[in-house]
């Protein structure tokens, strides 16, 4: 597989799903999975499939000896399977600036060279390509397809691409000409294509023309709490609303605060809650001052790790008014302790959750009358609380693993 | 037969704004088509089923009063047909609940009134007097079978469970085991569900189904057993199974196959007067015609409808004694089951909501501003047997200054007749 981010080290969805998702696959016996990523850290979960760091990977021949790579490699990677991949080699890198081991150094994050790091990435999958024994490739999003491509080119074995999101997604429909080329060539060369929800795939067969045939979906899902007893919700007087995630265009944060202003409106009690932070947050600012509900309405910046779920259970109502989501997994963490959510039709994840309240992403009267019933019927939040969280323990990796495992063996048999 | 008004989109903002909570068009819309596509064909069918019978052919109908209110508004056609069926004499019109709620459930003054109420309006439209109760989807228990008795039905319809039948066969007529004068009579859920379900399903054993064999399966049945009630939602009869699936032509052939075996017709009220009970059954908790439990779990099963129903029947009193025609309107559009059938988070045919969570805030929403105006009217603060009490002293206060005001009159009167 080849994947840019695997947790702990993550900065979006990609680095989650990809580790639920190997997770899952790992419990089928015979699938053994090597990971691709660009960066590891070294406290990456190994324990179910190998990780390999693309800046370990030699790309340009060097005369080492032994006692030298492994004083290098500082436990990254054996000697021996340093001398192995090295025998993988079969083009010349030599234009790829290298180190002293003949590996190219990457940020494995989203610089701004980032189309000369897909191009290094690439290169490290040739040698991959020609050193390891497999049976599928599998890529993970856009800035993977070119490794898988190659990959498939030298070994003749079959990709598969995984689409966790479209630049249609990211850019409201202005598309970066570059960044689809790369993605429109990806899916082209593809076996077969799995799509997070039946939007994304119908973003790919439509916008991108290919055979639905050969696109299915692959809905995410989440991982258990190791602990859900922990994230307790303390009685307070006022009811509490969050959205959480980044502000941006991508996600509505402005639907949010209309809906807001259309429940102070009418109610009290009712506190409302923008976390996260992103080039839309001083608009949001200046909107809720406008409106004239700065004294309900909160800003408390960035969240990571425990404080999110922390702050999920607190929540009376979890809303992600999207304008364009491929999956979205956060409402599904939302509800994993218990917050009732409120997600937009153009989410990926609405498709797979009866749970949960769906609104168009437009539609600040029906949101806005939502929140309103949630913390106003105590049944509402009750049902959406108690079978959401049913819900959700329900939406296993390992059932996502057993399509993947399913399309795997169509392409690889069937071909 | 009944169909529910449709409540118009009712948003949070509009509670204390907005006292008018239909949606005309919706309702009319839904109107038409159950007309169009069930009701009147089914109504003609009928028709030609008693006239090729030569009046052999009977059977029983039970029309709620908010449909035949919605008919008169919306489809007098239906009222037409209706009274040329009641005038056969081969049609009975039985007793349901005016507004199809759970009444008998949650409040049984409120019950009593709409049986009342539905009665008149039969009497009044197709010249019968109702003496069996058809109660909402077949909701019974010995508790209401104990206040039908008390109100003077004899019969009551209700679903042959298999809880409550065990061993025993849903074809005979049963007597109450708690009030055994009441008469029970059970439908025969398997040979009903091959109507309403299997009829078109092409994997089904009997596949095709046509009137001869169906008459054929009656005719096998064990000589003793008396009567088969086979009763069904009047949508049965081009929605469930659509005209081309030849369930009118099945009808139409049934009397003429079902004669020839020797097999007659009865409306409730006939098997009930003909009949002699077999043995008797007693049905402790409520039964109901939907699901595969037969309780009235579709309706009341989750919290949502918990919540509506707990909040709705609170004010029954109150809108008892209140005297606002409008509202006395509202109060039973909205106990109409379907609302609560339509928060059902799998089960809700015919909803018209999205979710059964978009459902419950709809209605709730307008039952919020509906329980405003009766708290206008009555408030809340005020218990219900205080508020009984200060009407009954109003009351006979008012009848009290009447008595006194006609003595008054009388001695005035006597006063001067003299000098007269």
């Amino acid at each position: 597989m080849f994947g840019w981010e695997f947790p702990p080290h993550i900065l979006g969805g990609l680095g989650t799903a990809s580790y639920g998702l190997t997770r899952g696959m790992a419990q089928q016996e015979d699938m053994h999975i090597t990971f691709v990523i660009p960066k590891p850290w070294g406290d990456e979960d190994q324990s179910f499939l190998r990780i390999i760091g693309a800046n370990s990977v030699p790309i340009v021949w060097k005369d080492n000896d032994y006692d030298y790579v492994r004083r290098r490699m500082q436990g990254r990677m054996s000697p021996e399977e340093y001398y192995h991949l090295r025998n993988g080699i079969h083009y010349d890198f030599t234009r790829i600036g290298t180190d002293d081991l003949g590996c190219v150094a990457f940020s494995g994050r989203y610089p701004d060279n980032l189309i000369e790091e897909i191009g290094n990435y690439e290169a490290v999958a040739s040698v991959l390509a020609h050193s390891l024994d497999f049976d599928i490739i599998h890529s993970h999003d856009w800035l993977t397809y070119p490794a898988g491509v190659f990959a498939k080119h030298i070994s003749g074995k079959p990709l598969v691409i995984h689409v966790h999101a479209t630049d249609f997604d990211r850019s409201r429909g202005n598309v970066n000409p570059t960044v689809y080329a790369i993605e429109k060539r990806g899916m082209d060369e593809a076996d077969h294509i799995m799509c997070v929800s039946n939007l994304t795939r119908n973003t790919v067969i439509e916008k991108y023309h290919q055979d639905p045939r050969k696109v299915s979906t692959v809905h995410n899902a989440v991982e258990p709490l190791p602990h859900p007893e922990e994230f307790q919700k303390h009685p307070r007087k006022d009811k509490i609303v969050t959205f959480l995630g980044r502000i941006t265009m991508q996600k509505g944060p402005e639907f949010f605060v209309e809906a807001a202003a259309r429940v102070l409106a009418k109610t009290k009690g009712v506190r409302f809650v923008m976390a996260g932070s992103g080039d839309k947050m001083n608009e949001m600012i200046d909107l809720v001052a406008k409106r004239g509900i700065a004294d309900r309405f909160h800003f408390p910046g960035f969240m990571r790790g425990k404080q999110v779920q922390e702050m999920l259970a607190e929540s009376d109502v979890y809303i992600m008014p999207s304008v364009s989501e491929p999956f979205g997994i956060s409402p599904l963490e939302a509800m994993q302790v218990g917050c009732p959510s409120i997600i937009s039709h153009q989410s990926g994840c609405a498709e797979i959750l009866t749970h949960a309240i769906k609104t168009d992403y437009w539609d600040i009267d029906a949101m806005a009358d939502a929140i309103y019933s949630i913390v106003k019927y105590p049944a509402m939040y009750k049902s959406l609380s108690e079978l959401g969280r049913e819900e959700v323990n329900n939406i296993r990796w390992y059932d996502a693993g057993l399509k993947v495992r399913a399309i795997y063996d169509k392409v690889i048999y069937n071909k | 037969m009944h169909a529910p008004y449709r409540l118009k989109r009712y948003r949070f903002f509009e509670i204390g704004q907005d006292h008018y909570y239909y949606d005309d068009m919706q309702t009319e819309e839904n109107i038409s088509w159950l007309v169009q596509t069930s009701y009147m064909p089914l109504c003609k069918t009928v028709q030609e089923m008693i006239q090729f019978s030569h009046g052999k052919f009977h059977c029983a109908f039970s029309v709620s009063g908010i449909l035949l209110d919605m008919f008169q508004q919306y489809a007098p056609e239906m009222i037409d047909i209706l009274r040329e069926l009641a005038q056969t004499k081969c049609v009975e019109f039985v007793c349901t609940p005016y507004a199809y709620s759970l009444a008998a459930e949650y409040n049984k003054s409120d019950f009593e009134e709409q049986l009342r109420r539905h009665a008149a309006q039969i009497h009044e439209l197709f010249a019968q007097k109702p003496v069996t109760v058809f109660n909402t989807e077949l909701l019974y228990s010995d508790e209401i079978g104990d206040r039908l008795l008390s109100l003077g039905y004899k019969t009551v319809m209700t679903e042959g469970a298999k809880h409550i039948l065990s061993w025993k066969s849903p074809n005979y007529l049963y007597n109450s085991a708690v009030s055994p004068k009441l008469k029970l009579m059970l439908r025969n859920t398997a040979l009903s569900d091959e109507l309403s379900f299997h009829f078109s399903d092409p994997a089904w054993k009997n596949y095709p189904l046509d009137a001869e064999k169906y008459a054929e399966q009656l005719s096998q049945l064990p000589q003793d057993e008396q009567i088969v009630n086979i009763w069904v939602g009047a949508e049965t009869f081009g929605i469930r199974q659509v005209r081309e699936s030849g369930i009118f032509e099945f009808l139409k052939a049934l009397p003429f196959y079902a004669l020839e075996r020797e097999i007659s017709f009865l409306t409730p009220q006939e098997a009930a007067k003909k009949l002699q009970a077999a043995d008797t059954i007693p049905i402790p908790y409520p039964v109901t015609w939907t699901g595969e439990a037969k309780d009235l779990a579709a309706y009341n099963g989750n919290d949502l409808q918990q919540e509506a129903i707990q909040k709705l029947y609170a004010v029954a009193e109150r809108v008892r004694l209140c005297q606002d025609k409008r509202l006395k309107s509202d109060w039973l559009i909205l106990q109409d089951v379907n609302h609560l059938r339509y928060m059902n988070h799998i089960d809700h045919p015919g909803s018209n909501y999205e979710s059964a969570y978009d459902a419950f805030t709809n209605y709730m929403n307008v039952l919020s501003d509906f329980l405003q105006l009766v708290d206008e009217q009555y408030p809340t603060t005020i218990e219900n047997e205080e508020l009984n009490e200060l009407l009954t002293t109003i009351n006979n206060q008012e009848k009290e200054i009447a008595a006194l005001e006609e003595q008054l009159k009388k001695l005035k009167s006597k006063k001067s007749a003299p000098k007269a």
